[in-house]
């Protein structure tokens, strides 16, 4: 025992060598809980701020103006419902792409590629996540929106005939384009963490179907996928989480245009751009207050769909630490 | 048992046998189709990266020069202006936004790493909420609380909003490393009688650095891209004036503020602060990833 | 690199302590080669005062132009936010910006929410707005006229060989093609000058829609500030847009001739702004709209209406009449002397029309007005004469 606590205290001393004194445990724990409370202070206070400066607006309209879709600061009418409607709308767009082919990228990144491919794409894959939204609206704006004009549209315009969806003039940036470049954007989490939940299936499962004679999409299809499918639904969940409060790219492409949106090829508004847009010009009486009270909706929405995403995938469990920028 | 008698059963054999090759064959069609679609799917994963880094870089590195680095913006019209400006607005907006949130980061993540308190509970799902904010409505909180407040467009209002943005991702990366340093040594020296800070101080913050790192390089790579937060607080300029209580121009708003103009050569500018950004970002969270990786051993 | 951590199964502290050292390093270096750089070559040079102002688009190109300059001259550094007039205004309520910058005054409803005492408004420079259009082609110089251009923006006209159209312009081909019609998104002076101008001339405009700085657009795309409206209309073939007078220039878009009410097509030129502006020489930030349906009947402004452009505005610039810094209050009075006389000659360099004369006078008198901490006014007789020379 004595040798032990010797050999303990003897490896201790050039272990830590003096350049690590000790800090007082008194102090360590004021510092700890200052910075706790600290941080708990700056979650009220921006709950707080949000909602007084919404509150005006939610004193007069009430919560009605989520359903208004007439959006007129001069007249005094404010209805947030166009751009509820856009935020879906662009969200849709983004994950009708977004599930399948994340889908196909993680699966093949989890099982299908060779180690050392696996490990550099799927680092590729979430470098995307990396790029700062504003590259990613103006490389938006700039390069995509006239293939958009010349190529998509019309393509997309001729499958629908040219009516409905696909009505209208074709111009560019618009409520597909921003869709589209939602995609993009949301590509590496879905990505990045059904890799992750996809690779957690034991070994044990896909090891059994295969000795029963699956080939091995079968096993993939009908044995990974289906035992992760919780956490799958996890990684949409955040993905939309995402989708909903991207601001910036979405600004620079969309157009801006206080309307529902008619067509695919419409120029409209979600929440977060119209916020962006309209915020420094806000003078009409309520317009900022309504403004933030959209702010507020949105924090709500984020809020409720991210920690639904978390629980999700917190059920499956993650073999990776929060190293990941397509996570964080 | 006669001869006669087995020919049911080899015709049932030869049957059954053709109907599971068959049933192979069509499985395997449907395994390979399918397969290939995943590929696909990896390819079409990839196309984007590729667009916005080739095209960022052919339309952004021709503006790149020594003027382009070293002088302030100019009007349109006039010749040899640069983005020195917004270079050195993102350096300090980002180095206060750093400064002030890393520390503050840093504990927390200290004291969710070392209790398992129901506080813990609640201060990490709190952390996990504030990753997910808009970034827009962090910057609507900024501009409510240091803008309207001093009657000011400033830097620091912008690197306020910065900052709660790296915030949560710094606690919930430096959380993880804390929680990687294995048990038995922070236990060890526990049972030598050392608080909680001593073991902090001694054993968890030098065996978790690397992670550490890791976390501060992906914090600073995603607050250095992050513009909605600025567009109502820093606001932008087109000089540099080396006081934050001032606004400020910086890299992220340059590109949104001369993106979205007519004007060809402005546009050209937002390419080349473009590919800057580009740069930076992805150095960092590459080297990060790869700190994460190549040093995530930890242990001693 | 130190004697501690010398044993093999350190080496990966040792590699970690080595990472985090050299990028410590590569990034003060990185800050200071950066700090060397831009001290060295004068950017970062002392400035005496800094402004802050923000506001119009339309004002943009002319108030960067002429902040340069006047930098170079005084070191002041003068910040300005081109958000939009609303924006503008707003921040200037607010009190957030030293001045605001509107195409259209502060109505006295506005002027009531503002936070900082009493305003005055001074005006600062006039434009024409340019219809541009985008069509593959088509040369410069369309024909419209009020009414239909009201039509098209109501929806009414959709497509360019509509024959209103046709007719305006019989010896044009024009194509069969969609009318893109754009406006802008946000809170503008610009919008309210051209609203304006279809309240005039159209009845069921000034019915179904009204002037403003924003409207209830029938149709159409929305572009940002002047710079967005460019932008898209440059982008969409087909696109109409209302714009300041240099953005069309600059891009070298093409632009309409609007009839005006002596019967004549013009274009938005210099000449013709300022002819437009010579025939209303009394505005004031009560009475300053330039936009009038019925010809001049003196002879001289017969003269003057043949070639006066009718789509024409005023811009302003929005300032509280009490400063409380005496610094601050005095570098603002000097920075709008200096623009309203010597600095209009950047004006006239990118297509702006200088201020006339009797406007000249307007200003300064207005600039008259504004007083320092102690009451007294800022603008005195030496500083006057100082930039009396005009452009």
């Amino acid at each position: 025992m004595t040798t032990t606590r010797h050999a303990l205290l003897g490896t201790a001393k050039r272990r830590f060598p003096r350049h690590h004194p000790a800090v007082p445990n008194g102090l360590y724990r004021v510092l700890l809980g200052a910075a706790v409370l600290v941080f708990a202070a700056l979650l009220v206070a921006l709950v707080v701020d949000l909602v007084y400066q919404a509150e005006p607006a939610f004193a007069h309209f009430g919560i009605g103006f989520v359903t208004g879709t007439a959006w007129n600061p001069v007249k005094v009418q404010y209805g947030a419902f166009p751009f509820i409607m856009g935020t879906l709308e662009t969200t849709v767009i983004a994950m009708v792409l977004a599930i399948p082919i994340g889908l196909g990228t993680a699966l093949a990144l989890a099982y299908l590629l060779p180690y050392g491919t696996r490990s550099v794409l799927g680092t590729a894959v979430e470098l995307l996540a990396a790029i700062p939204s504003v590259v990613y609206g103006l490389w938006g704006l700039l390069v995509v929106a006239p293939w958009a004009r010349t190529i998509i549209e019309p393509a997309v315009g001729f499958v629908f005939g040219h009516s409905g969806p696909g009505s209208g003039p074709e111009i560019g940036i618009g409520l597909l384009l921003a869709g589209l470049i939602l995609f993009v954007m949301v590509l590496p989490t879905m990505v990045a963490i059904s890799r992750d939940v996809l690779a957690a299936v034991p070994a044990d499962q896909v090891e059994g179907a295969i000795a029963l004679g699956a080939t091995r999409w079968q096993t993939l299809w009908r044995v990974v996928v289906p035992h992760a499918r919780t956490g799958l639904l996890g990684a949409v969940t955040l993905s939309v989480g995402r989708a909903f409060g991207e601001t910036m790219a979405v600004a620079m492409i969309i157009g801006n245009t206080p309307a529902l949106a008619h067509s695919l090829f419409s120029t409209t508004a979600t929440m977060a751009s119209i916020i962006a847009n309209q915020f420094t010009e806000a003078e009409e009486p309520y317009h900022l207050a309504v403004l933030i009270a959209i702010a507020v909706l949105l924090l709500v929405i984020s809020v409720i769909v991210n920690v639904a995403a978390r629980l999700l995938v917190r059920a499956v469990g993650r073999s990776r630490t929060s190293t990941s920028i397509a996570v964080a | 048992m006669s001869i006669l008698a087995l020919d049911p059963i080899l015709t049932r054999r030869a049957e059954v046998q053709q109907a599971a090759a068959a049933s192979l064959r069509r499985r395997q069609w449907r395994s390979r189709i399918a397969l290939g679609l995943c590929m696909a799917c990896v390819a079409i994963s990839l196309v984007p990266l590729v667009a916005v880094v080739g095209y960022t870089i052919e339309r952004g590195a021709p503006i790149w020069s020594a003027d382009f680095f070293s002088h302030v913006s100019t009007p349109e019209g006039i010749p040899g202006g640069g983005i020195w400006n917004s270079i050195m607005g993102s350096l300090i907006i980002d180095g206060i936004a750093t400064a002030g949130s890393i520390p503050l980061g840093l504990a927390i993540g200290l004291f969710l790493a070392q209790s398992d308190s129901r506080t813990a509970g609640v201060i990490r799902f709190a952390a996990d909420v504030m990753a997910g904010m808009p970034s827009i409505v962090v910057g609507i909180f900024a501009y409510g609380i240091l803008v309207t407040t001093l009657h000011h467009f400033s830097a620091i209002a912008g690197s306020f909003g910065i900052g709660i943005i790296m915030l949560p991702i710094i606690i919930r990366a430096s959380e993880g490393a804390f929680r990687t340093v294995p048990k038995d040594l922070s236990e060890a020296a526990l049972s030598l009688g050392a608080k909680n800070a001593a073991v902090a101080r001694r054993v968890l913050l030098p065996t978790a650095a690397p992670g550490l790192f890791t976390a501060v390089l992906l914090a600073v790579a995603r607050g250095a891209g992050e513009s909605a937060p600025l567009i109502f607080t820093a606001i932008g300029s087109q000089y540099f004036v080396a006081n934050p209580l001032q606004p400020m121009a910086a890299m992220p708003l340059t590109i949104y503020l001369d993106g979205i103009q007519a004007y060809p050569e402005l546009q050209q500018f937002a390419w080349g602060t473009g590919l800057l950004l580009l740069v930076v970002v992805l150095v960092l969270a590459a080297t990060g990833r790869l700190a994460a990786a190549r040093l995530g051993g930890g242990r001693k | 690199m130190s004697a501690t951590f010398t044993r093999p199964e350190y080496r990966y502290r040792r590699r970690a302590r080595r990472l985090i050292f050299c990028t410590a390093n590569l990034v003060a270096a990185v800050s200071i080669i950066f700090g060397v750089i831009g001290v060295s070559s004068a950017n970062a040079a002392p400035s005496s005062v800094t402004l802050t102002a923000a506001g119009s688009t339309f004002d943009q190109p002319f108030f960067t132009l002429a902040f340069y300059h006047y930098k170079q001259q005084t070191k002041t550094t003068v910040n300005y936010a081109s958000i939009g007039s609303g924006g503008g205004q707003q921040q200037f309520e607010s009190n957030i910006v030293n001045f605001g910058a509107s195409d259209v005054p502060m109505f006295a409803a506005d002027i009531a929410k503002a936070t900082g005492g009493t305003v005055v408004q001074v005006p600062i420079d006039m434009g024409g707005e340019a219809i541009s259009y985008n069509l593959y082609g088509i040369q410069g110089g369309l024909h419209m006229t009020g009414p239909v251009l009201a039509k098209i923006y109501l929806g009414q006209i959709t497509n360019w060989d509509d024959p209103a159209l046709k007719k305006l312009n019989p010896k044009v081909t024009l194509p069969n093609e969609p009318i893109t019609v754009v406006h802008r998104a946000d809170g503008s002076g610009t919008t309210y000058a051209f609203t304006n101008y279809l309240t005039e001339v159209s009845p069921t405009w000034s019915a179904k829609v009204g002037d403003g700085k924003t409207v209830a657009w029938p149709v159409g795309v929305g572009g940002q500030g002047n710079e967005g409206v460019a932008g898209v209309v440059a982008d969409t073939p087909g696109a109409i847009g209302y714009v300041e007078l240099d953005y069309a220039l600059v891009n070298h878009f093409t632009y309409c001739e609007m009839l005006n009410p002596a019967g004549k097509w013009v274009s938005p030129t210099i000449k013709t702004t300022a002819a437009e502006a010579a025939l209303h020489p009394q505005v004031s930030a009560q009475d300053f709209s330039i936009t009038d349906l019925k010809a001049p009947d003196t002879k001289a402004g017969k003269e003057l209406g043949k070639i006066a452009y009718p789509i024409s505005t005023y811009s302003w610039v929005l300032v509280y009449k009490h400063q409380k810094s005496a610094t601050t209050g005095a570098a603002i009075v000097d920075l709008l002397q200096w623009m309203t006389h010597a600095g209009q000659k950047y004006a006239g360099q990118l297509d702006y029309v200088p201020l006339p004369t009797a406007v000249q006078a307007v200003a300064q008198q207005t600039i008259e007005q504004i007083d320092g901490p102690d009451g007294k006014p800022l603008l005195t007789p030496a500083l006057a004469a100082k930039f009396a020379k005009t452009a």
